[in-house]
């Protein structure tokens, strides 16, 4: 038996043996205990070190709320988690836990000294300490910042295990599995409402499990919590434990965190180690409980100094002792109680000081019973001791004058400074709060959802109250969904109710300027801290917050919120109400991104798409990138072939005979009916009532403010039928567009849009023998410029197969686009590959196609434009129907900013010194100015252009059009490159190479 | 998650089926080029920044595809109503007693 562990306590089995390590020493456990739990067993307090003045720190509570016990877990390669409570984390065979936030060890750590040199730490340190000099701020500062920031490392290597997601549908949600979670959910499941109770902890009890002494209806609390919990069962409850309710969001939907494995010494295979619910709940009842305040006094974060009410919970729950010779200080009852208790298994309690002068005289007869020291009207101003309190000084207080102190020796000191409302979930619903001036808290007010709170987290206080007003809101939920119900009410026992006061910093004799007297243990905020914003003009609560990180931690300010409060209204000389409370946000509690995660993870994390021919170009060698969701061959390397000369390879066969590309991502819209026309008339910027059956042109599609949005070829196929090509990426962005003009505005044309994207498998040949390779296979169509010229379209046979063929190029060469129904684009593919061998057939990826086009001057919407860069601009006025009554961007392409002079244009540019430019660099017309110089432009694309001779680029430059043979400059850090104003055009201009 | 409810299939459905498409009744003129250069710019730009009640439209992307016309108070994130798109703007004072 481990020496603090009190035999006969507790709801651990000391009959199985649990072994684990803390920082590489191995101890004991029992079966049941967390890992704070474990270690108070053997008398270890001392569990990590604070994160600003790195002082010793041991678990202040016993729950979710724990600040200071912070601590790594590790289970094999890839499952290590940082800043893990201790008084959280379950026990399990093997576990190994590590201690934070030290070095080199948590006896000995060397950031101890910041604690000496708080005066440099106090609030605002980061704004005042590293203002200057300026350049110390990269090399100095921030390298220190970062490496003392932080609590935990993060792991490092990828997480093997895997989270699961459900949802869940339920009448009832409850929050929380304490008498008064208990009995709302009894009273709720009635007449077959479907009740779901949720609870944080490894068991549902909540304070019954830290007060056995009770009895409800004649029963031995944990009796009756067994009893109760069955004949929930009984009745369809599901009951959920190790679940927390991280986050209540919009309309009922409460997000549940249940974790599954941490707690298992041996996983089952595939268990996923958490799950994150998402429930949809008719009605919600928060019954989370209060939590208990500290006290805000010199030392009160030394080890051994923990909340009166955590030290019942590890007596009565885990029968442990956390002191043999404790202290209690409180401002409230329910720590007398707790004083009992310990006396009742052992401990030989020192002295119970309170801060009021008169407590109610049965505690005082229940003292003096136990031969305990009450010392009323007394405060606390000091502890000693170096990794564990050995004493604290205590001064009776008369009239406001604190006396002469004294001090008691002592192992534990167990404080209590009242009870706060859990009202976190309470407030992620945008719930009101109301101050309450009898209990100095808020308790819920008002809130938009449909939501009840029971028990303590609403006021009332002891197990009789909780039961009874958990029943009682049980019902009301069940009433508002149409049941009939009713709450009963309950016996209870040996309950303990009580009060108390709420106080600021308890009084000193000392300087309270010198005082380490925490009020966010976490975050290493004193009460000095938040006084000293205030002094330095924080007004708004929610600035001294920020200014002093005062409830910033990941504890998210439990328990430092409201003493914060009360400290801050103070020095506001404000009423707390007129202060207001910051606002909690979810999670509730620390919550895992894998739990966020879930199945959205490696290749679940985003779509990707892949066209039917994917699979060939895989075959085959391709580099791939993506485009938008899509996966697109780039280049297809052959052995001992880099990028640029695969590039360039595929780039000469398609200018000297043929190659082969799939354009299958591109995006497809059929537009169909009676008024097809009409509508691509007032879309695109082009005038299409002329274009002929049969016959293509390239559209440009505007917004209604004139910039260019998106382009592609169309072809008219029927008189009512465009078969509309967009960009691979912008495809469903035109859908919306369109649909949206059409839905919106012009909801009298009769016409009909179909996203054909992923119906059309689309390849490209392009070159001088593509004619002559398609000829042979394609039936009802000659492929010579008299029968089917440049810009044309069909519908008929491809080897074969259905298809509509466009005579088209984006390469400046002969080319067709053929459309086959998707299933068919690998044998089409394979048959044109076979058939094109005579010719020495290509394939090429996108970065080629991308080149090819550039050497033509065709625009890639998205990289030569970028949203504010009209038809016009890019050299395209020609593509615009300026005749047509209206169409959208036309009202805009007049606006004065649109049509002013020194716009920045599309031109074409080569470099004097044949370099390659970079995509991005910026642009000026005189290199010798000063810096900053007048940037009037930028480089859009740039490329090797073995057609050109040398490397070619677009670029957007004011003026541009005007300025063609003129230099820029383009400055670059190692050196400034000249080149001259090109036309976009550097191959054929005259486009005889289109010609069959 | 909202809850939102599609007028035209006339089911309240979870927020993810729906996209956003900004604020409402924003009209585009039947004759654009009437428009002189503040009317455009308002057209084009101007948009309400209400603290409350705010016609805005949704659309109903992964079900029916149709845009509709929605009051969401962007306080409370509450959905005062939705309606068909061409339908009028709802009297406000109505739906807001209808909260009550």
């Amino acid at each position: 038996m481990s020496q603090y562990r009190v035999s006969g306590r507790g709801r651990v089995d000391t009959g199985k043996p649990v072994s684990f390590t803390f920082d590489g020493k191995r101890y004991t456990g029992a079966a049941g205990d967390t890992v704070a739990s474990a270690l108070l067993a053997h008398g270890v307090h001392l569990m990590g070190r604070s994160f600003k003045y790195h002082r010793p720190r041991g678990p202040v509570a016993a729950g979710s709320e724990e600040p200071n016990a912070l601590i790594g877990t590790r289970r094999g390669p890839g499952r290590f988690e940082p800043n893990t409570r201790a008084t959280v984390q379950e026990l399990r065979e093997g576990l190994e836990a590590t201690s934070q936030n030290k070095y080199p060890s948590l006896k000995w750590d060397i950031g101890a000294v910041n604690d000496a040199a708080y005066m440099l730490f106090s609030a605002g340190f980061y704004y005042k300490t590293f203002m200057w000099p300026k350049n110390f701020w990269h090399k100095v500062y921030e390298p220190f910042i970062r490496a003392a920031a932080g609590l935990g490392v993060a792991p490092c290597e990828e997480d093997p295990d895997h989270y699961a997601s459900r949802y869940l549908h339920c009448d009832v949600l409850i929050v929380g599995a304490g008498p008064s979670g208990l009995a709302a959910a009894r009273a709720a499941a009635v007449d077959g409402l479907k009740v779901v109770l949720v609870d944080e902890n490894a068991e549902a009890g909540g304070t019954l499990l830290s007060e056995p002494q009770a009895t409800i209806d004649g029963q031995p609390a944990w009796d009756w919590l067994a009893s109760e919990l069955e004949a929930l069962k009984a009745a369809g409850v599901k009951i959920m434990t190790r679940t927390t309710a991280i986050g209540y969001y919009h309309q009922n939907m409460i997000g549940l965190c249940e974790r599954l494995t941490d707690h298992l010494t041996d996983v089952p295979a595939d268990t996923p180690r958490e799950r994150m619910w998402r429930v949809r709940a008719g009605q919600v009842v928060l019954a989370q409980g209060a939590l208990e305040k500290p006290l805000v006094f010199h030392g009160n974060d030394r080890p051994g100094v923990m909340l009166a009410g955590s030290a019942q919970t590890f007596l009565n729950r885990y029968g442990v002792l956390v002191g043999k010779r404790p202290v209690v200080l409180t401002s409230h009852d329910s720590a007398w109680y707790a004083a009992f208790d310990l006396a009742d298994a052992g401990a030989k309690v020192q002295a119970i000081v309170d801060l009021r002068d008169h407590v109610h005289v049965d505690l005082l007869t229940e003292a003096q019973r136990r031969g305990i020291t009450a010392k009323l009207g007394y405060t606390a101003s000091a502890t000693s001791g170096r990794l564990r309190v050995s004493s604290i000084r205590v001064n009776p207080v008369k009239g406001g004058d604190v006396g002469t102190a004294e001090r008691i020796e002592c192992d534990a000191v167990l404080m209590s400074g009242g009870w706060t409302p859990s009202l976190h979930l309470f407030s992620h619903t945008k719930g009101t709060l109301a101050w309450d001036d009898d209990l100095t808290t808020f308790l819920p007010g008002k809130t938009p959802e449909d939501c009840v709170i029971a028990g303590a987290s609403r006021g009332p206080w002891g197990i009789a109250a909780a039961l009874n007003d958990g029943a009682e809101k049980g019902a009301a939920v069940a009433a508002a969904l149409g049941k009939s119900a009713s709450g009963k009410t309950f016996a209870v026992e040996a309950d303990r109710t009580g009060s108390g006061i709420t106080v600021k910093e308890l009084p000193t004799d000392r300087s309270p300027g010198k005082a380490k007297a925490f009020v966010d243990y976490q975050n290493d905020v004193t009460a000095k801290d938040l006084r000293l914003a205030v002094r330095e003009g924080m007004r708004s609560i929610e600035h001294v917050k920020r200014y002093t990180t005062n409830g910033m931690a990941t504890d998210q300010g439990k328990m430092s919120n409201i003493n914060g409060l009360n400290i801050a209204s103070d020095a506001l000389g404000k009423a707390q109400p007129k202060v207001g409370l910051t606002t909690f946000r979810p999670p509730y509690t620390p919550t895992s991104f894998g739990a966020f995660a879930g199945y959205h993870r490696g290749e679940h994390f985003e779509v990707t798409r892949k066209t039917q021919i994917d699979s060939w170009a895989e075959e085959n060698g391709a580099v791939f990138e993506p485009v938008g969701q899509w996966r697109r061959a780039w280049y297809f390397p052959q052995a001992g072939e880099d990028m640029d000369a695969a590039v360039g390879r595929e780039c000469r066969a398609v200018r000297e005979t043929l190659g082969m590309f799939d354009a299958s991502t591109l995006g497809k819209i059929e537009v169909v009916g009676p008024d097809a026309v009409e509508f691509m008339n007032r879309m695109y910027t082009n005038p299409w009532t002329k274009l002929a059956l049969g016959r293509c042109r390239y559209g440009l599609l505007c917004g209604d403010d004139g910039y260019i949005r998106d382009d592609g070829v169309i072809g008219r196929l029927g008189q009512d039928l465009f078969h509309v090509t967009t960009t691979t990426g912008g495809a469903a962005r035109v859908m919306n567009m369109m649909e949206d003009y059409l839905q919106t505005e012009w909801p009298d044309l009769n016409v009909w849009l179909t996203s054909t994207t992923e119906q059309w498998s689309t390849i490209a040949l392009n070159g001088p023998n593509a004619a002559k390779l398609l000829a042979p296979l394609v039936e009802g169509i000659e492929l010579t410029d008299e029968a089917f010229p440049h810009m044309s379209c069909l519908e008929c046979t491809v080897a074969g197969m259905p298809a509509r063929l466009f005579r088209v190029s984006f390469t400046g060469e002969i080319g067709f686009e053929v459309n086959v129904p998707a299933p068919m684009g690998r044998k089409l593919w394979e048959k044109l590959w076979e058939a094109g061998q005579q010719y020495g057939i290509t394939a090429y990826g996108t970065e080629t196609m991308h080149v090819l086009r550039a050497e033509k001057g065709y625009i890639i919407v998205g990289q030569d434009t970028d949203g504010t860069v009209t038809p016009y601009d890019a050299g395209m006025g020609w593509a615009v129907g300026k005749s047509k009554p209206d169409f959208v961007g036309k009202r805009g392409m007049a606006r004065p900013d649109l049509v002013a002079e020194g716009r920045k244009q599309l031109v074409g540019l080569l470099t004097e010194d044949r370099s390659k430019l970079e995509e991005g660099a910026q642009i000026v017309f005189d290199a010798d100015q000063p810096v900053p110089m007048k940037m009037v432009g930028h480089v859009t694309s740039a490329y090797h252009s073995d057609a050109v001779g040398q490397p070619i680029a677009l670029a957007l430059v004011e003026g541009g059009q005007g300025r063609m043979g003129e230099t820029v400059h383009i400055p670059m850090p190692d050196r400034t490159i000249a080149a001259t104003i090109t036309s976009t055009v550097f191959v054929d201009p005259e486009n005889t190479r289109l010609k069959i | 998650m909202l809850l939102i409810h599609c007028p035209y299939c006339d089911e309240t459905l979870p927020e993810a089926e729906f996209t956003y498409a900004g604020q409402a009744h924003v009209v585009r003129a039947q004759d654009p080029s009437s428009q002189d250069d503040g009317q455009w710019e308002d057209f084009l730009f101007m948009r309400e920044n209400a603290r409350g009640p705010h016609y805005e439209r949704w659309r109903h992307f992964h079900g029916c595809g149709r845009f509709f016309n929605a009051v969401r108070d962007t306080v409370s994130d509450k959905f005062l109503t939705t309606y068909k798109a061409g339908d009028a703007r709802p009297d406000l004072s109505s739906l807001l007693e209808g909260q009550e």
